[in-house]
């Protein structure tokens, strides 16, 4: 069975994870892997999540990614999605041009600010999402330019500078997981620094250490992620990706 | 009686000058009003602070030299996630920048409506949107938490630019897609709105097919009304239509060079709106 489980499925599942006992909140993934693990949590063992059709509306049925719903459970415009964030009533996935060990994100550009090598997207709601509701990164392809030193345009705040702004910033403030196609990492060391939690399998600590361009809290045994269940492989493959959309994003 | 305020682009456009700080609704390539934004194209106007919530109308006011300054969380065409032209204005450091965040903006937009000199928000702190924009002040809360939070400037506007679905000729506007996005907040920070529709329509039909919640923007705000059929293209203006997505993405690609893009200003953007429109229709029939 292990053999025919792809990488892509397996990142699939340790998003899923990310979400597990989040109650009756809204997941916000961003990213096609990440949606479908949003999705596979919601059929299996987070039924209360909601989700949005991506536009302005709560879903009320889990269609596959990259097809419309039919169902709609309520009315989500932009200003209530930022009321959804401020409450803390989400759960966000979001990506990250640049990641750093204390989960400093940048989407906004490379380069110096002022005239920026590569611009990028802009802040978005990175700021208001870290400090205000859980948030976890999803980094479909883990290497040393995304894992920097230090980011260029800190975006979402990690722990170091949410617990430097003022001593209640942090109040709110939870960088769940950052999953990888190579692993999955979280922020549990006493200096709240990116921890190896599970190697994908087929990929050595070691691999990952290579590919993070900071030193990297590894402990001595290192789990595999989960292996999907024959359920979940099967919702995956055919109710929530029947098209094989997460191949493109993750290459096994 | 209330007042006929119906007007051209045009005319709208004649209301402004150079140097105003102008906002514009919609949200990335959704419901953006293309068509003023074309009118401005059109005209000597320049120098201008823009605030919005950026889609193609930053890029195409990018590339034709009129921002002195952008105030934004993001520009983005959506299904083309990086703006060409705005990348392109970036990377040259053509205009001034005040990147905030969307929540932010949000507040800023409000503040300004209710004539609040600022919103406390917990949003910025720890980021560098503290760093990038130094003369962002915190506030500390005076109750028994004592939280420190951003004191998020009130963004008032000089004028703001709407695109709706329906309107009457008094100032109505009234949308009918799924997200009012923020245009209700642009017009109330706006000394002057500009509303451009879909259709003008009489009051009473305003309220006949559709609930009292759709009329977003009071005539209260609003200075003028603009009736621009497809004035929204090629950015999305449900349930009137979609997002051009074929017209897109030949915009994203001869943005992408200088004498793709002198091509393309002369062949859509050269004329009137009549002629863009009809340039648009001929696109469309030689796709297909």
């Amino acid at each position: 069975m292990s053999e025919s489980v792809t990488r892509a499925e397996y990142c699939v599942v340790a998003c899923a994870e990310a979400w597990r006992g989040d109650g009756e909140i809204l997941a916000s993934p961003m990213g096609t892997v990440p949606t479908i693990g949003a999705r596979l949590a919601k059929l299996t063992f987070s039924p209360d999540l909601l989700l949005t059709d991506g536009e302005a509306m709560l879903i009320g049925d889990v269609p596959a990614v990259g097809s419309g719903s039919r169902v709609t459970e309520g009315w989500l415009p932009y200003r209530r999605h930022l009321a959804m964030v401020a409450g803390g009533r989400r759960h966000v996935m979001m990506g990250a041009s640049q990641l750093d060990r204390h989960g400093n994100q940048n989407i906004s550009c490379v380069g110096d600010w002022a005239k920026p090598r590569r611009q990028l997207l802009g802040v978005r709601g990175a700021p208001v999402n870290t400090l205000n509701n859980p948030t976890s990164y999803w980094v479909p392809r883990h290497s040393p330019r995304v894992f920097v030193d230090k980011v260029d345009m800190v975006s979402g705040v990690g722990y170091d500078r949410a617990a430097a702004a003022s001593p209640m910033t942090t109040r709110f403030h939870e960088i769940r997981r950052v999953i990888t196609d190579l692993a999955v990492l979280d922020f549990a060391t006493p200096d709240r620094s990116l921890r190896l939690l599970s190697v994908h399998p087929g990929v050595t600590a070691d691999q990952v250490r290579e590919a993070t361009g900071f030193p990297l809290t590894v402990p001595d045994a290192v789990p595999h992620t989960r292996m999907p269940s024959a359920e979940e492989l099967r919702l995956i493959r055919e109710v929530l990706d029947p098209k094989g959309l997460r191949d493109r994003e993750v290459r096994s | 009686m209330s007042r006929d305020k119906t007007m051209t682009a045009d005319e709208v456009v004649a209301r402004l000058e150079s140097g105003m700080t102008i906002g514009i609704g919609g949200w990335g390539s959704r419901r953006k009003p293309m068509a003023l934004v074309r009118a401005l194209l059109r005209s000597d106007i320049t120098d201008l602070t823009v605030v919005s919530y950026g889609g193609p109308d930053v890029g195409l006011l990018a590339s034709a030299g009129k921002i002195r300054k952008l105030v934004a969380a993001f520009v983005t065409l959506d299904s083309i996630p990086l703006e060409p032209h705005f990348r392109a204005a970036r990377e040259h450091g053509a205009f001034e920048m005040t990147e905030l965040d969307e929540a932010m903006f949000m507040w800023g937009l409000t503040a300004a409506g209710h004539r609040l000199p600022f919103m406390p928000i917990r949003a910025g702190l720890g980021s560098d949107v503290m760093k990038v924009n130094p003369r962002l002040r915190t506030v500390r809360s005076p109750y028994d938490d004592g939280e420190e939070l951003v004191a998020v400037p009130a963004l008032r506007l000089d004028a703001a630019l709407v695109h709706l679905n329906r309107a009457d000729t008094f100032g109505n506007g009234q949308y009918l897609g799924p997200d009012p996005y923020f245009d209700d907040l642009f017009c109330e920070a706006a000394d002057h709105a500009y509303l451009s529709c879909e259709r003008i329509v009489d009051s009473a039909e305003l309220r006949a097919e559709h609930g009292p919640q759709t009329l977003l923007v009071s005539r209260a705000y609003v200075s003028g009304v603009v009736e621009a059929p497809g004035g929204a293209h090629f950015t999305s203006c449900a349930p009137d239509y979609d997002r051009d997505e074929a017209f897109q993405r030949a915009y994203a690609q001869a943005a992408t060079d200088p004498e793709e893009w002198r091509r393309f200003t002369e062949r859509f953007l050269s004329g009137d709106e009549d002629a863009y429109q009809a340039a648009v229709a001929a696109f469309a029939k030689e796709a297909t």
